[in-house]
């Protein structure tokens, strides 16, 4: 079963179209990574996914849901977790803080401090780093660990999907190989949907999954990570050759 | 000795006051980036609404003879009820707009407020009776010092206190937290925005609630531009406090407080009247030295 599916989904900034129509469907379970230049509209697409720019036209539905145009905090409780680009820590707030924020979306239902607690407790169990430091603040940390408070923040609801918007960006690569290995393994032990944004498709084809191109606001392939990488095609199409 | 002691009282308790207003100011700033000139009006009209409507000098008390312990809250109540209304009816609608956008909108809905107060009471001012208890001095050390003063002091104290508990050990606390300092993110992480700005709003109404108790007691009147000095230096030191930090807000307000007792002090009394002038010159030089403010608010990030 599909659960995210986006219909000929466009976002704009006033005159300027960021994402230009992009249909697909993700099915539970997936890993799909969403490759392409600066300003291919990556980053526009997942934050119009997440609701926090929301699409101009087209239509996202979400575990059933008709989710387009619906505020980020109606989104987030329906299970759709987002680490935008940047790493947003909450600089002020402790580590602890940090991870405990998002789990007041279950307030209403019973028993969920405990249940608070123990996703705690796997969060610290996947970066034991964070619970070394769990009382210091958070914008002490250096990027790495911040990369790794806000995908352990992302995980503290217990998401179906984690959309990850450049988990590498200035991590050096023996980081980055950390921070995936953890991904890898939880979306495991979780049945974890990820949508992970990437420049490169490098990271893709080492972790392997779907992989599709963005560039221009389209999507321009769509395939098996491993066998998009090394084709030709990929090359063409990543670099615009050409088409000038 | 007891003269000092009064000047360090006289300080502290305006200090306080002003501490209060930056707080309440502070506090819709740190998650809307709206500067709410309208505080002061709404100071003024939790003091009117104690009174019964009349164009009359002698002003008809309506709740103002029920005891404390009711007088209190209602106060409080009146204040957060008024703010909340306001977000509702006018800052929600500009929400997205720019802070300039909304600012203006505040100027706007305190002329709203003070004209609907001119309308029902008119504009000369009323002398009323509030919490009569406090106006009586007690001596502390050879120094006779108004019991009103120094409940103003333990009770700003009292609320400096709760308000830190209230931030650092509640679930709303930390949600309002986190979407002061990011309110996108907070609200990826499921932080219901409506709940956070209307929360801060209901907490700043009632700080103007605690304001205008201690400000209608203080001068035995009501005057519908009672708010506007202390919402001026509310908001100067909200500027010199870091624009939406909360404890640079209060130090501020402390700040001012007693430069300007301190000034009343030492300056000529030929310039006494001109004191105003010189707090405001020490506020440029602040502003010179340090123009983020005492303590700049941490990753003032994209609000809503
Ligand atoms: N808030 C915004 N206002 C106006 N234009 C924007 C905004 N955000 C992005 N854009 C524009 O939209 C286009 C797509 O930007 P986007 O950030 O989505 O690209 P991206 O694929 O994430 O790039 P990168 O790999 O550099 O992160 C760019 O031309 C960019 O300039
Ligand atoms: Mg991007």
């Amino acid at each position: 079963m599909s659960l995210l599916t986006l219909s000929n989904v466009s976002v704009r900034y006033g005159r300027l179209t960021a994402v230009r129509g992009v249909s697909f469907s993700l099915a539970e379970g997936e890993v799909l990574f969403i490759t392409g230049p600066n300003g291919a509209g990556k980053s526009s697409l997942l934050r119009a996914i997440a609701g926090v720019t929301p699409p101009a036209g087209g239509r996202i539905d979400f575990e059933g849901h008709d989710i387009t145009g619906r505020a980020p905090e109606d989104i987030a409780r329906l299970g759709l977790s987002m680490v935008p680009e940047g790493r947003d820590v909450f600089g002020g707030l402790t580590i602890e803080e940090n991870l405990l924020v998002g789990t007041g979306m279950h307030a209403a239902e019973r028993g969920w401090r405990a249940r608070a607690a123990s996703e705690l407790e796997a969060v610290y169990a996947t970066f034991p780093i964070l619970k070394d430091r769990r009382h210091a603040q958070a914008g002490l940390l250096s990027g790495g660990q911040q990369q790794m408070l806000v995908i352990g923040r992302a995980l503290m609801t217990n998401p179906r999907l984690v959309a990850i918007d450049e988990p590498s960006l200035g991590l050096a690569p023996n980081i980055t190989d950390q921070v995936y290995e953890r991904l890898i393994a939880l979306r495991a032990e979780r049945k974890l949907t990820l949508l992970i944004v990437e420049q490169s498709s490098t990271r893709a084809m080492l972790v392997g999954g779907r992989m599709m191109l963005m560039r221009g606001g389209e999507i321009l392939l769509d395939g098996d990570a491993r066998a998009l990488g090394q084709s030709e095609a990929m090359q063409a199409a990543y670099f615009g050759y050409g088409e000038h | 000795m007891g003269s000092l002691l009064q000047v360090v009282f006289d300080a502290l308790a305006l200090g306080s006051l002003y501490a209060l207003a930056a707080l309440g100011i502070a506090l819709i700033f740190g998650v809307m980036r709206l500067v709410n000139f309208a505080h002061g009006d709404v100071i003024a009209f939790c003091v009117f609404a104690l009174l019964w409507p009349s164009t009359d000098a002698v002003a008809v008390v309506f709740a103002g003879n029920l005891p404390w312990f009711l007088l209190i809250p209602l106060v409080l109540a009146v204040g957060a009820a008024l703010s909340v209304l306001s977000e509702l009816v006018v800052f929600r609608r500009f929400r997205r707009a720019n802070p300039a956008t909304m600012m203006i909108a505040s100027f706007a809905l305190g002329f709203v407020i003070r004209y609907f107060l001119l309308m029902l009471y008119s504009s000369r001012p009323k002398s009323i009776s509030l919490l009569p208890a406090l106006s009586q001095p007690i001596e502390i050390f050879g120094a006779r010092i108004p019991l009103l003063q120094l409940i103003t002091i333990l009770v700003t104290i009292a609320v400096l206190f709760g308000l830190t508990a209230f931030l650092r050990r509640t679930r709303f606390g930390l949600e309002m937290r986190a979407a002061a300092e990011n309110f996108t993110m907070a609200r990826m992480l499921g932080v219901r925005a409506n709940r956070v700005i209307m929360g801060a709003f209901a907490l700043s109404g009632a700080l103007a609630g605690a304001i205008a108790l201690i400000l209608g007691s203080q001068t035995g009147t009501a005057n519908i531009t009672m708010g506007a000095n202390v919402m001026l230096m509310a908001f100067i030191a909200t500027v010199i406090g870091g624009m939406g930090s909360l404890a640079g807000a209060v130090i501020a307000g402390f700040l001012l407080g007693s430069i300007a007792t301190v000034m009343q002090v030492i300056l000529p009394p030929d310039a006494r009247a001109f004191r105003d002038a010189f707090v405001y010159g020490a506020v440029i030089l602040v502003l010179i030295f340090r123009p983020q403010g005492l303590l700049s608010a941490r990753g003032a990030k994209e609000r809503v």
